[in-house]
Order: C-alpha cells, then structure tokens, then sequence
C-alpha cells in the first residue's frame, strides 16, 4: 500500500512513461529559471568591489560545482538501492548519471580556470579543493571504463555499483577541503551552517540558477534514462508496443 | 592439515572461531605458495629501485635538489610498485578456481579475503618500508630521517594494500585489468599520498611526524574495517 511507488519503480515500461511524461515539467523551468537568473546574474546583480565584473562567471561555476557533487551522490546512491534491491532500473539510473556528472565536473573545472586566471594569476592550481575535484573527474571517467570492461551488463551493473558506492568518499572531502587544509580557494560562502556570507543580490541569481541546473540535471537525466531503458529492454516486447505507438 | 580440512572445522567449533581459524590458514597457505616463486616478490621491489633510479636521470643529479623532491618521488615510485604488485592479489586463486572455493565455503569471505590482503601487505608493503628509506637516502635525505620514513610508508602501505583490494576485486574478470586497476585505485590512493608525502617531508626536514602519520593510520583503520567487506561484495559479484 503506502511502498507501492517504490516498488513500481523497478518497472522499466512504468518508468519509461513516467520519465516522458516529467521531462518537460522539468526541462522547460530549467531553461525559464537559467535565463532568468543569467539575466540577473549578468544584469541586476552589482559589481564586486574587488573583483569588478569578472565575478560573475561565479554564477555558472557554482552551480556547476554543487551539481557535480550531487550528481555523483545521486549515482551512488542509485547504485547503493540496485545493490540492496536488485533493481534493474536504479542501475540504470547510476549509468545515465555517469556521463552528466563528468559533463559538470568539466564544466566546473573549464569556469574555475577562466575565473582563476584574473583573479588568481593562474589558469591552474595545486590547491586541495581543485585537486579533489580533478579526482572526482577521475573517478566519473574510472567509472564509465570500468562499466565498458566488463562484457556482462548485469556483472558491469552490480560492479560498477560497488565502485561508485566506495568513491562516495570523495565528496565531503571535496566539500571540506577548503576547511581542512589551507587553500587559495575560498571557503564555503552559502554551504555552511549559520547566514550565508553574501549579500542578497548576489545571493538571489545565485540560487536561481542553481535551482535552474538542479531542473536541467533532472531533465537531462530523465532523458538519458529512457535511452538507457530503451537500450537495454530492447529483447522486450512491451518496447514494440512504444515504437509502434 | 590441509586448506580444505580447516575450512571444514565449522561444524566443530563456534563460527568466529572458525572464520579466525579459517584466515590464519588462508595466510599462511598464501605465504608459504609467494615463498616457492621468490622472484614475484622481488619484481615490485625491483621496479621501485628502478623508478627512484630514473627521477635523478630525468631532472638532476644534484643531491642538494634531489632532496627537495625526495619525499614526493619515493611515494610515488612506491605508490606505482604497490599497483603492480596488486594484479598478483587475487590473480592465481582467481585462475585455478580457489577463489570460488573461498566463496562457496561457507566460512566469511571477508575474514578470508582479509588474510589474503594481509599476506600482500607482509610481501610487498612491508618489503617496501624496509627499502623506501634506502631509496631516499640515495636522493640524498639526512640519515636522521629514516625511521619516519619507515614508519610513513609502512602505515601508508597498509592503506595502499586494501584500498588496492577493493580495485582488484572490481576488476577480477576483466582483461589486461593494469591499466583499468590503476585508474579505479589511484583516486581512493591520493590522500594516502598527500599524507604520506607530507609526513615524509616533515621527517626530512627534522620536525615531527605525529600529524599526518596520524591521519594515514586512521585511514588504514578505516580499510581495515571496511575494505574487506566491500572486496568481499565485489568478488561474489564478479564470480557469479
């Protein structure tokens, strides 16, 4: 009765139709949400008094960071529920996670770099913050090789599962990093307990265009979903009955 | 008394008793069939002379700036020589069919595969403590220095050999899994590194080890407890 969600869950034709039907809840309010924040962003938000305009890249690096390591936590923990309840389905979510992930580490890697360079003097630095997140890069690619090596899809699944649950580690080093050892980069401003350390109207956009991301990342991930379902049930018969329709 | 005759104690004594009984024999059956090939364990240790040989080749032959970068060349070399050594893990148990053995036999696998890991680390890790100091001073580190190189590199290659178990279970039934190996164990490795670098740095330049020693033991401690579990999980998946 009330654990009925959950269990048809591990339906791939529920899922697939499910995912059709919440993509464009979520892919039109991420583009909505993105436009209107860079807007704000770009626009309204006023100047930094150090660091004049170049501060705005912030509001697609930010982002681009908080969503990497949600990413990576959504990936483990999709593996962690196909390892415990042997659903075909959360593995498949894991494996439509690994490429976004590495897509938005990138992208947080490529926009820290143009920021560093102004500010920092640098493209690039050895700083622990930057360095963990390389290695959650790593750790994404290590994952998509590890998922190509092995021939039996439902060993790669559980395999790679056991990976992705044990580099998991890796994310509150990232996030506490800054904290533990002394970085260039700067400490955490809005993550942390207690007000963030910003004022509002650079606060407002911020948050806008994380939300925007979060809604895009969804999207995206509904979408590689049913691509990654259509490719492995695609024996199935229920699957003539969608392309037929 | 053989292997199998031990791992058939369960039905006389308690489980742990017998998981306990079960390990000893897995690591002492390990150590006796390393000690009848001697040359696979001198290769990692070989291989480590011969990296330490090549960084005074490639950058300088200057001792004075050697030592600069002695701490950092040392781990590396020896962080590259556990990797190779680690496709030896589970590599002949997995061929001739003792690894299912292990996993059919009703004792724990993680106790089994604990021992295995614990017979690694006295064949390799603990070789590479003893000649890790002897690498360094050949890059020209005081003499003062060694016994906290010893015991960095000791403790930190307790870590390397289970974080290196959980990769080489993961890549059991892939072929030419080195490369593969590397990239999944590198990652879960670097703050092993990071620590054990630093505390190699601080010995070489006389201040105290205790800081980073500390956070390499917990880290140890944290793959003692755990890594065995998760390579137990992943060798039942990967034999199925």
């Amino acid at each position: 009765m009330a654990w009925t969600w959950f269990h048809r869950l591990g339906s791939p034709p529920y899922v697939y139709s499910l995912a059709a039907r919440l993509t464009p809840w979520f892919a039109w309010p991420a583009a909505a949400l993105i436009l209107y924040g860079s807007y704000l962003g770009l626009a309204i938000a006023p100047e930094d008094y150090q660091q004049g305009d170049s501060y705005r890249i912030m509001y697609v690096h930010v982002p681009s960071a908080w969503m990497s390591l949600m990413v990576y936590t959504t990936m483990a923990i999709a593996a962690a529920v196909g390892l415990i309840w042997r659903m075909k389905v959360a593995h498949a979510v894991a494996a439509s996670c690994a490429a976004l992930g590495a897509t938005f580490t990138f992208c947080t890697l490529v926009t820290g770099s143009i920021w560093g360079a102004p500010t920092w003097g640098t493209y690039w630095e050895w700083d622990p913050r930057l360095t963990f997140q390389l290695v959650l890069l790593f750790q994404f690619l290590g994952y998509s090789a590890l998922r190509a090596a092995i021939e039996d899809p439902q060993r790669a699944d559980r395999v790679t599962a056991v990976l992705a649950v044990v580099g998991v580690v890796n994310v509150p080093i990232i996030h506490y990093s800054v904290e533990w050892w002394n970085s260039l980069h700067q400490t955490a401003s809005v993550m942390k307990l207690g007000k963030p350390s910003m004022p509002p109207e650079m606060l407002v956009p911020l948050l806008v265009m994380a939300l925007g991301f979060t809604f895009l990342f969804a999207a995206l991930l509904l979408t590689r979903l049913r691509a990654e379902i259509l490719s492995r049930e695609r024996a199935a018969s229920w699957i003539r009955d969608v392309v037929n329709a | 008394m053989t292997v199998r005759e031990g791992i058939t104690l369960q039905a006389e004594s308690a489980p742990a008793t017998a998981a306990l009984e079960a390990a000893r024999l897995v690591l002492a059956r390990d150590l006796r069939l390393a000690f009848r090939r001697p040359g696979e364990i001198l290769q990692p240790l070989v291989f480590f002379a011969i990296i330490t040989t090549l960084f005074p080749l490639a950058i300088t032959p200057e001792l004075s700036q050697l030592r600069v970068v002695a701490p950092g060349v040392v781990w590396i070399a020896a962080l590259l020589a556990s990797l190779l050594a680690l496709e030896f893990l589970y590599r002949d148990d997995s061929h001739d069919g003792t690894l299912e053995q292990y996993a059919l036999s009703g004792q724990s696998l993680t106790w089994l595969l604990f021992a295995k890991t614990a017979a690694h680390w006295l064949l390799t890790g603990a070789p590479l403590a003893v000649i890790a100091p002897v690498a360094a001073l050949a890059l020209g580190v005081p003499v003062s220095s060694v016994p906290g190189i010893v015991a960095s590199v000791a403790v930190g290659s307790i870590a390397l050999s289970l974080l290196g178990a959980i990769g080489a279970a993961l890549t059991l039934g892939v072929r030419r899994s080195g490369v593969l190996l590397s990239i999944l164990t590198l990652p879960l490795a670097i703050p092993v590194l990071i620590f054990g670098a630093s505390a190699t740095q601080r010995a070489v330049n006389g201040s105290s080890i205790e800081a980073p020693l500390y956070l390499l033991a917990a880290i140890a401690v944290l793959g003692l407890t755990l890594a065995p579990v998760a390579a137990a999980a992943a060798v039942r998946i990967s034999l199925e």
